[in-house]
């Protein structure tokens, strides 16, 4: 029935519904996932990502529409599914009685992992996400990035062909956090297709290669973040300027291919152009008699296509 | 493309509900038999077993009619002092000790969020589910056996005196009564660990219904027959009627189940566990034993009920499992 697009898809949901009742929390989804793609799933609390993840992992059941994961049908043969997808759930939990290596040795006999391997693979997992020297500690005594990494262990341990993350980064301090993402991009050199749900946008753009913008059970957005800030923002080239000196304003609106020059704080002006006006707005602002003291050229942040979006769509609505 | 439908409306599922259901097995029962809380219960059910075990000891020694069943009643005798008899402790003792295996099995899983990991891995809940029934129901059997083997150790001890091989049969008859009855604690605190998201609630609920079967369900039961039955009592037959109705209503309590199936088997004297009139004993040789078989054969019934009332429990468990929803 569903013969994936190409080889190379390894998650496709096509009008994928869940119903509770008359409300429908995820509303007709499609959406691909590649092999050896990070995918973001991206949108705020409430919007459907983490149904949709759990219908696809065969934890919940699908009111219509199908999913074909790694060419399984997690509805009929959930076990096939679950055996080749690593799932990272929202604020994971683990045994806290047991030490990290048994927790990860009551997942590998779940699994089915001969005794003979299982250790090896558990301690190269754990080593991967710099855990190995706390094997022995009971997971009690670990923090919430500490577990997380144990989540990415049991990810790689169970040698998966995907992953799911859900939340990943939520709740964590920026060095965690960093720390996590580095992991992330580890699992992704390692060959392993990713799908990763977040609200946090900047540091999610950083990995994601992909991402679908989630609102409201429906996918509203979906692309690379440049092709969504095109799409959303407008195509452009937004300049940041920081000088003294010179009416700046006054001196950049005539210039050419300059749309709109906005103030943006102190001293700084943010210019939005339909080219790249750089080299011709620092001459400008020289002979202005102008101190140029900075212009940057401001890519496009998945924050501001995700706040514009969800502002128009108020409008719209 | 009509696949496609026909996945939707008929979910059958492929694989082994059974994949898996050993390591969660032996994961709960290692769990349990580590546990603080199973150490706390384990001293529990001794001091309430060793206890009236004691005292009846100390009783039996005294004893000089010659009585074949005499190793028996270790477990049936009340002594004086105590009033109690070890049977009695056990009726009482078994449904705590299993609840408290069991109040917080899956609702604990939800609480520490490890239920939607340990469900991505490939395994059924059917198998997560009936991993942790049994593996509760296997620390029972371990803890009960153990009791028994200190019970008749002691025996040994301080009566001096073997038990004959049908006694044997006969306490050990009665050890699998023990865990069948403990099962359908288990189950019904299972039940509510899967109703009850906090594990405070599900055990006062398991606890509340233990303690309504043990001081209410009686009160009730002979209320009920009372405002059942007809006003006057014209005759016999009647009478007999409204006595098992009585009886009936008391047999819903697994507690009823479990002392009739025990006096049945650990008192051989025991011909019927229902309402009998005298001259319904007539030609009865009194204090005459039944043979094992017989015996067995008077506490099916009892057995029976134990069993299918457990297996009932946990099918409801495990509809309701089935339909909850995985995230916290």
């Amino acid at each position: 029935m569903t013969a994936p697009a190409g080889r190379d898809v390894v998650i496709a949901a096509r009008g994928l519904v869940k119903a509770y009742g008359g409300h429908r929390a995820v509303d007709a989804i499609d959406l691909e996932v590649r092999r050896g793609e990070i995918f973001g799933l991206l949108g705020p609390n409430g919007a459907g990502k983490t149904t949709t993840i759990l219908m696809m992992l065969g934890l919940t059941e699908i009111s219509g529409g199908s999913v074909d994961v790694l060419g399984y049908d997690p509805v009929r043969e959930p076990l096939e599914v679950k055996r080749r997808v690593g799932y990272l759930p929202d604020a994971v939990g683990f045994y806290d009685h047991l030490t990290a290596r048994e927790n990860l040795a009551y997942t590998a006999r779940l699994l089915g992992v001969p005794r003979s391997q299982a250790g090896r693979r558990i301690m190269e997992a754990l080593e991967s996400v710099r855990l190995a020297d706390v094997a022995g500690k009971r997971v009690s005594t670990f923090s919430r990035g500490m577990r997380q990494r144990l989540g990415i262990a049991e990810i790689v341990m169970k040698q998966a062909e995907v992953a799911i993350l859900d939340e990943p980064t939520s709740g964590l301090d920026p060095h965690a956090t960093h720390e996590l993402l580095e992991m992330i991009r580890g699992l992704k050199r390692a060959g392993v297709a990713v799908l990763l749900s977040s609200h946090l946008l900047d540091r999610v753009q950083s990995v994601c290669d992909r991402v679908a913008l989630f609102n409201k059970g429906k996918v509203a957005l979906m692309g690379t973040v440049v092709e969504l800030a095109n799409q959303v923002l407008g195509a452009g080239h937004p300049v940041l300027v920081e000088a003294t000196g010179a009416d700046v304003a006054a001196a950049l609106r005539g210039l050419e291919g300059v749309q709109q020059v906005l103030p943006d704080g102190q001293g700084a002006w943010k210019v939005e152009a339909d080219r790249d006006v750089r080299a011709a707005a620092a001459r400008r602002i020289v002979e202005a008699g102008g101190n140029l003291l900075r212009l940057a050229d401001l890519q496009p942040s998945l924050e501001e296509v995700y706040t514009r979006y969800f502002e128009e769509a108020r409008r719209a609505a | 493309m009509p696949r496609e439908a026909s996945a939707a409306r008929l979910p059958r599922r492929k694989g082994s509900p059974f994949t898996g259901l050993g390591p969660v097995f032996m994961k709960e029962l290692s769990d349990h038999l580590g546990s603080p809380r199973m150490l706390v219960l384990t001293l529990f059910v001794i001091a309430f077993g060793a206890l009236p075990v004691g005292f009846a000891l100390q009783d039996l020694r005294t004893v000089v009619v010659s009585d074949p069943y005499l190793f028996l009643r270790i477990f049936t005798v009340s002594p004086e002092r105590v009033g109690l008899s070890f049977t009695v402790a056990l009726n009482f003792v078994i449904p705590l000790m299993a609840i408290g295996l069991g109040f917080d099995s899956v609702n604990s899983e939800f609480n520490r969020r490890t239920l939607s990991r340990v469900l991505s891995q490939p395994i059924y809940r059917d198998a997560l589910l009936l991993g942790k029934f049994l593996g509760g129901l296997a620390t029972l059997a371990v803890a009960l056996v153990a009791l028994w083997l200190i019970v008749v150790g002691s025996g040994l001890l301080l009566l001096g005196l073997p038990p004959r091989g049908v006694e044997v049969a006969r306490g050990i008859a009665f050890l699998v009564v023990a865990i069948a009855y403990g099962g359908v604690w288990l189950a019904v605190s299972m039940l509510f660990s899967v109703l009850f998201r906090s594990t405070a609630t599900s055990a006062l609920c398991a606890l509340g219904l233990w303690l309504f079967f043990f001081i209410l369900w009686p009160m009730i039961a002979s209320a009920l027959t009372l405002a059942l039955a007809p006003s006057q009592i014209t005759g016999v037959d009647q009478y007999v009627a409204v006595q098992e109705m009585g009886l009936a209503l008391l047999r819903l309590s697994p507690g009823t189940l479990f002392t009739e199936a025990v006096v049945g088997l650990l008192n051989p004297e025991t011909r019927t566990l229902g309402f009998v009139l005298p001259m319904q004993m007539r030609g009865a040789i009194p204090e005459a034993p039944l043979p094992f078989d017989q015996s067995l054969l008077l506490i099916w019934p009892q057995v029976t009920g134990l069993i299918a009332g457990m297996i009932v429990l946990f099918a409801a468990a495990y509809v309701v499992f089935q339909r909850e929803e995985v995230r916290a």
